[in-house]
């Protein structure tokens, strides 16, 4: 066995902000993870499908827009539909205090806000590898 | 093996998981191969290979869609390389080909190289027949950026198209042993910048110097515009035309037996190499074995043999 963990980095929405994204699928990488990246503009849609057949661990969402609150929640719900429940998805962006409560309840397992340490992220994808490695 | 019937009925989230199975080496990884291979051999498996930045994936989104259009269901392997140092990834040729992500008639994997050289991944010949097995008709598998030597994709695919830019020398390269000797056909992508006609022609120089080919296995050359779309769909008409010529002349089996054989050896060379590791207790010895042949101790050649010799006497090998 030689299972390695492997994660969607990608951008929902219509913002092209991607350098916080670029910034976590080489932090990633270096931190020895498998990194699938999907770019800008995509939508829920796309990411689940990507997710799916790329049988990935975790999905990671960067987002600026402000539209967090629609497109994350509709991420997880379309994994659950599709019987992917077990992909673990994380945020990432400019999101305001006051949403991080209701995006954990709707199945948004951490949110890392501008100036999180990247060791922050590492240690949430480690502290979930028990759970999720097949 | 409940998996391998649901791979076969085209399920996607088997199909993605069989691959996982494959590529993590895990232990139903034989079972699963052995089980899916009844299933095989019907898809058309289409290798392209080139240089980083060549236009590799680019080439292989506009390639999805004239296959849509015949509504043909396609399968996407693209390589990228593993970190040396970390072991990482970023598998970035996907977003190339995002705008396919949704359609259920494609779909497209990403493999890291896992540390396995030759421009392709140690798993990536499971995942072929994961993919022939679930009824894809046609398989592109896209290999890693490679350099001149890394051309095991031709023991993988029926066609193998060598993405070429202008700008990376004189005929000579194009003349060097190789990558250049593997193509069925050359693509000389970029077709809008400077220099392109000419790489064209230096190839068609260095193909008239090689030896009388048969029609079927002459090696065509289109010049392509992948960002602008032109020449694609050429391009596409092309590889179809080779497919069906190979298949005429007899090659296509050639190299699928061809294949075979490489598979087989492949297999049994692992089964030694997982010998030896538990016979020689390799993972103990090991540094024992280099600090003494170092310090000038011991012969390679020499120590080896012994080690040879009593692995027979005990009737271990």
């Amino acid at each position: 066995m030689n299972k390695k963990i492997r994660i969607v980095i990608a951008k929902p929405g219509l913002d092209g902000h991607d350098r916080g994204a670029k910034y976590i699928a080489r932090a990633l990488k270096d931190a020895g993870y498998e990194v699938i990246y999907t770019g800008i503009r995509q939508t829920p849609e796309s990411i689940v499908a990507t997710a799916i057949q790329e049988d990935v661990d975790f999905v990671g969402l960067s987002l600026l827009s402000g539209a967090h609150n629609e497109l994350f929640p509709r991420v997880v719900d379309l994994l659950n539909s599709q019987n992917a429940g077990d992909i673990v998805v994380f945020g990432g962006g400019v999101i305001p205090e006051e949403d991080l409560a209701f995006l954990k309840e709707r199945g948004i397992e951490a949110i890392f806000r501008p100036g999180a340490p990247i060791s922050e992220v590492i240690s949430f994808i480690e502290s979930k590898t028990g759970s999720t490695a097949a | 093996m409940e998996l391998i019937k649901r791979i076969t009925r085209g399920n996607t989230r088997a199909i993605a998981r069989g691959i996982s199975v494959i590529e993590n080496n895990s232990d139903t990884k034989e079972e699963l191969i052995d089980g899916l291979y009844p299933f095989t051999g019907k898809a058309q498996i289409i290798g392209i290979t080139g240089s980083p930045g060549a236009g590799k994936s680019t080439i292989v989104d506009r390639i999805i869609q004239f296959e849509r259009n015949n509504n043909k269901k396609i399968a996407v392997i693209a390589v990228d390389p593993s970190s040396p140092f970390s072991g990482g990834a970023i598998l970035g040729d996907r977003l190339r080909m995002q705008t396919h992500a949704t359609d259920p008639g494609v779909f497209i994997r990403s493999m890291a190289s896992r540390g396995y050289l030759g421009g392709i991944s140690a798993a990536t010949s499971g995942a072929i027949k994961v993919f022939d097995a679930a009824g894809f008709d046609t398989i592109i598998i896209e290999t890693i950026g490679v350099g001149q030597t890394e051309v095991e994709v031709i023991e993988l695919a029926d066609l193998i198209i060598l993405t070429l830019v202008p700008g990376m020398g004189d005929e000579i390269q194009a003349m060097k042993a190789g990558i250049m000797e593997i193509a069925d056909l050359f693509l000389v992508n970029k077709s809008d910048i400077d220099g392109a006609d000419r790489l064209k022609s230096e190839i068609e120089y260095m193909l008239m110097l090689g030896p009388e080919n048969d029609k079927a296995h002459t090696p065509q050359i289109k010049l392509v515009s992948a960002k602008n779309n032109s020449g694609t769909e050429e391009l596409y008409n092309t590889m179809f035309k080779q497919l069906t010529l190979f298949k005429e002349s007899g090659l296509l089996d050639k190299r699928r037996k061809e294949r075979i054989k490489m598979e087989i050896e492949h297999i049994f060379i692992d089964k030694l190499k997982d010998i030896l590791n538990t016979r020689l207790n390799l993972k103990e010895n090991m540094g024992i074995w280099i600090e003494k042949v170092y310090n000038r101790e011991i012969r390679p050649y020499n120590f080896v043999n012994k080690k040879m010799e009593n692995l027979k006497k005990e009737n271990l090998l």
